[in-house]
Formats: structure tokens, C-alpha cells, sequence
């Protein structure tokens, strides 16, 4: 058993190392660009809703109605759609680099999604209070809304990450490099099962670690919690 | 002084029509008033009183504050009166995330104070409402009563000459009731504050106000007095309030 694991580390090892960085940095820059989008995106469809802070409902329709759009397409669909676009963008179509303009485009909407949703949670009368302090509408968002909201965006965080690690593992069928990749490419193109199995292992391994990650973090900053 | 007149609020409702939730409301409060104004759920009393700082803008009449007509504030100038006009809520509506202190500092904060001054004007009003050792504490760390110290406070930060309370002591047990009561009766003799108590239990009235409006269906039906009312009410709605129940009827 043990000669077995050794031989398959020296033969793969590097490989997957290579594989799980790859994939590490899908996940990173794509969690950090669709944040930059998403979150003020998810701001504006919480503050211009009907009864929002912010009421602009032609506004809020459209913007809506893009963010579906966004999530309504399957992303494997959309990174085939949006190849040559890609290519203008990044100069290539394939690999780490090929695969993040589509990841992002396809995990704004999702975040800006979570974002709403969780400055949804926050109690209207708390708002309600910051208006009748005479708050601007930018301070009761920073001051209000972002603060209070902080403890469900950090839950969303990790299941928007660990979204974007499944679509990171998808863009491995049209070579994006990464786990997904190599699961394709080895284990079922070439049939070499234990690259399969090592790779989901490691997969397995990473949506845990996020998810506790940020479970504890939200936990630690919730003042909601009696001590 | 505030003087209403003919302030009423009418929301369209879906698939047409509109809800009256008050008509031609006439009120004058004076400075340094405790003035109740009571009535039954939905009666209108809470659009009212969100009338008042122009959280419902209403749709006719007039609101003067010391001469001045605010219900045509816009942009700087409906802060600008905001940040004079404390309010106190029935759920306390504190920021669960901010420490009791940074809580009481918020319009403070709101308002461009700087850090400095905000802490100490923080400290200060949390002394005056007997907390003064909780600055560092959660909201979830305190009781109802001790959090609605801590809204009190806060409603005071920005040296308010109003503060307008909607049902302060509903969420609160009778003895802690009595506690705020006597809080905001102190406030109002020691600071001069003028306040608006909006209420459904005539104790509240009965215990610290010297004014009251009786509301009922949207519209007012008395006013006057607190003495005057209560020894002499000439409203069913009024009778009912005060618990006065006719069994043979």
C-alpha cells in the first residue's frame, strides 16, 4: 500500500502540486474580481428595491434582469459563448489565464445574488433608525448595511468560493488546467482511476477548509452572539 | 413649538384606490411638552408621528416647527432637520454589530463629529441614562430595558430639541416600563427636551404626559390636557381607552 502511494507520488506528484495551485489561483483571483463586481452590484439591488434605502425601480429591473441573465446561462455554455471574447481579452483561450474572464463574468451575478441576500437579513427598522439620524444614503451603507450584513456575507463568501471552485473544476473540460483538468485529461481520457480519486480527494479538501474557514469567521465577528 | 395642520397621509394600494392612514390631523405641541398621543392599532398614530421627520413625506397639510414649514425639506436641508430630531423606536433598533458606545455615537458620527468629541459626548450620555459602565458592551449583551437606555441616549447625541417616541415600553415588561418612563420624564425636565410619545396604553399617558391626542380611524377625535381628558372624555374611543366598559351594551 505504502509502495503503491510512493510510486504514484513520484510519478504524479509534481503534477498534482502543479494542478492544485492552479486551481488555488482559479479560485482566488476569480473570488476576488467577481467581489470587486459583485458587491457593489449586490449593494445597489438591495438599496434600490421598492422598499430599499434607495427606491429606483426602473433601475433595480434591469439591473436585476442582467444578473439573472448571467446566472441563468450554464457556465460551461458561457465559456464556450464568450471563447473569442476571452481571446480579445487575455490573448488566449485556454489555461489558467483563458479561464478567468469567464469564471468572472459568470460569478458576479452569483455574488452580487448572495450580497443582496444577506443585506436583506439586516432589520429594516435599524435602517429606519439611520434615516431618521439624518444618514446620507453611501453612510448608511458603510455605516449601516456593509457592518451589520458582515457576518451572513462572510457564509455567503464561502459558498460563492466553493461555487467558483466547481466552475473552476468545469473549465478543465475545455483545458482551463487545474483539478478539473487533470481529472479529465487522466483520469477518465486515460483511465488512470487514482488520478481521478487523488484529485477529488484534494477537492473534497478544499470546499472543507473554506467552509470552516469562513463558518469561524463569522462566527468570531457575530456580536449577535451572547458571550 | 409644532404646529400641524390638515396633515394627511394616503398610500396607493394595489390595483388602485388609495389607504388613508391619517386626515386632517391638527395638532400644536408646545416646547417642553410631553404630549401623548394615543390610539388603537392602525389607528394612524405611528404614520403620524414618521410624518414629523419626514420619514412618510405626507401627502397634504402643513408641519411648522418653530415657525418653520419643514414638510418641503429636501437633500441637506430634510438632514439638516433629521439630525435635530431624536426618535426612539418600540424594537430599540440598535446596530448589533457596534459596541453600546459607538451605538450612542452614531448620529454623531452621521453628522461629521469628530472621533474625539463623539466619545466624549458618547460617555457622557451614557452616564446620563445609568450605563455609563456598559460603553463596551453588545446590544446582545444587555436586557430590553437597558438597551432602550442605550436608544435614549443615542436619540440625544445631536442636542435634539424634539424627540418623537413610537410605543418606547411596548417591548418591555410593566417595571421595566416605569424605569423609562421616569428616564424620559427626567430627560424632558432636566434638558427642556420637547417629546412625542406615541402609545396604545393609557398608563403611559396617565404616568408622564401633561398633553395628550386621543386617535382613532385616522383622524383625531380629542385633544387636550391629560387632566382634562381623562376626568372628562367625551369620545367612546376615549371611554374605551381609559378601560371605562359598558356590560349592558
Amino acid at each position: 500500500m505504502l509502495e503503491a502511494l510512493s510510486a504514484f507520488f513520484a510519478q504524479y506528484g509534481d503534477l498534482l502540486w502543479q494542478e492544485t495551485i492552479d486551481t488555488l489561483i482559479m479560485v482566488t483571483v476569480t473570488t476576488v474580481f467577481a467581489y470587486v463586481l459583485g458587491l457593489p452590484l449586490g449593494v445597489l439591488l438591495n438599496i434600490t428595491r421598492p422598499d430599499g434605502i434607495w427606491p429606483h425601480k426602473g433601475f433595480n429591473s434591469v439591473v436585476g434582469w442582467i444578473t439573472n441573465l448571467g446566472r441563468s446561462l450554464p457556465f460551461l455554455i458561457l465559456m464556450i459563448l464568450l471563447l473569442d471574447f476571452t481571446k480579445l481579452l487575455v490573448g488566449t483561450k485556454i489555461g489558467v489565464l483563458g479561464a478567468i474572464p469567464p469564471l468572472i463574468i459568470s460569478a458576479t451575478p452569483f455574488v452580487a445574488r448572495m450580497v443582496e441576500t444577506s443585506l436583506a437579513e439586516v432589520d429594516s427598522g435599524v435602517q429606519e433608525a439611520a434615516q431618521s439620524m439624518g444618514a446620507t444614503v453611501p453612510q448608511i451603507v458603510f455605516k449601516v448595511l456593509l457592518p451589520e450584513a458582515m457576518p451572513s456575507l462572510m457564509l455567503g463568501g464561502s459558498i460563492s468560493m466553493v461555487t467558483i471552485l466547481a466552475y473552476t473544476a468545469i473549465a478543465g473540460v475545455i483545458g482551463a488546467g487545474g483539478l478539473g483538468d487533470l481529472a479529465i485529461r487522466y483520469g477518465y481520457n486515460r483511465k488512470v482511476a487514482s488520478m481521478m480519486w487523488a484529485s477529488v480527494i484534494i477537492l473534497v479538501i478544499m470546499v472543507q477548509i473554506i467552509q470552516s474557514v469562513f463558518s469561524l469567521l463569522s462566527r468570531k465577528i457575530d456580536k449577535r452572539i451572547r458571550l | 413649538m409644532i404646529k400641524i395642520q390638515g396633515l394627511t397621509k394616503a398610500y396607493p394600494v394595489k390595483g388602485g384606490g388609495t389607504f388613508t392612514a391619517i386626515e386632517g390631523i391638527d395638532l400644536t405641541v408646545h416646547d417642553g411638552d410631553i404630549f401623548g398621543i394615543i390610539g388603537m392599532s392602525g389607528a394612524g398614530k405611528s404614520t403620524l408621528v414618521r410624518c414629523i421627520n419626514l420619514l412618510e413625506q405626507p401627502t397634504q397639510g402643513s408641519i411648522q416647527i418653530d415657525g418653520i414649514e419643514v414638510t418641503a425639506a429636501r437633500g441637506k436641508d430634510l438632514l439638516a432637520l433629521r439630525r435635530k430630531i431624536g426618535m426612539v423606536f418600540q424594537k430599540f433598533n440598535l446596530l448589533m454589530q457596534r459596541t453600546i458606545l459607538d451605538n450612542v455615537a452614531l448620529p454623531l458620527e452621521i453628522a461629521g463629529v469628530d472621533r474625539a468629541a463623539r466619545e466624549t459626548r458618547a460617555k457622557e450620555l451614557l452616564e446620563l441614562v445609568g450605563l455609563g459602565d456598559q460603553g463596551s458592551k453588545y446590544p446582545a449583551q444587555l436586557s430590553g430595558g437597558q438597551q432602550q437606555r442605550v436608544s435614549i441616549a443615542r436619540a440625544l447625541a445631536n442636542h435634539p430639541s424634539l424627540i418623537l417616541c413610537d410605543e418606547p415600553t411596548s417591548a418591555l415588561d410593566s417595571l421595566t416600563t416605569n424605569s423609562i418612563l421616569k428616564l424620559l420624564r427626567d430627560i424632558n425636565r432636566q434638558l427642556g427636551v420637547t417629546i412625542i410619545i406615541i402609545t396604545h396604553e393609557i398608563s403611559v399617558v396617565e404616568k408622564i404626559c401633561n398633553r395628550v391626542a386621543v386617535i382613532d380611524s385616522s383622524v383625531i377625535v380629542e385633544q387636550g390636557d391629560v387632566a382634562d381628558i381623562m376626568a372628562h372624555p367625551q369620545e367612546e374611543i376615549t371611554k374605551k381607552l381609559l378601560g371605562e366598559v359598558s356590560w349592558d351594551a
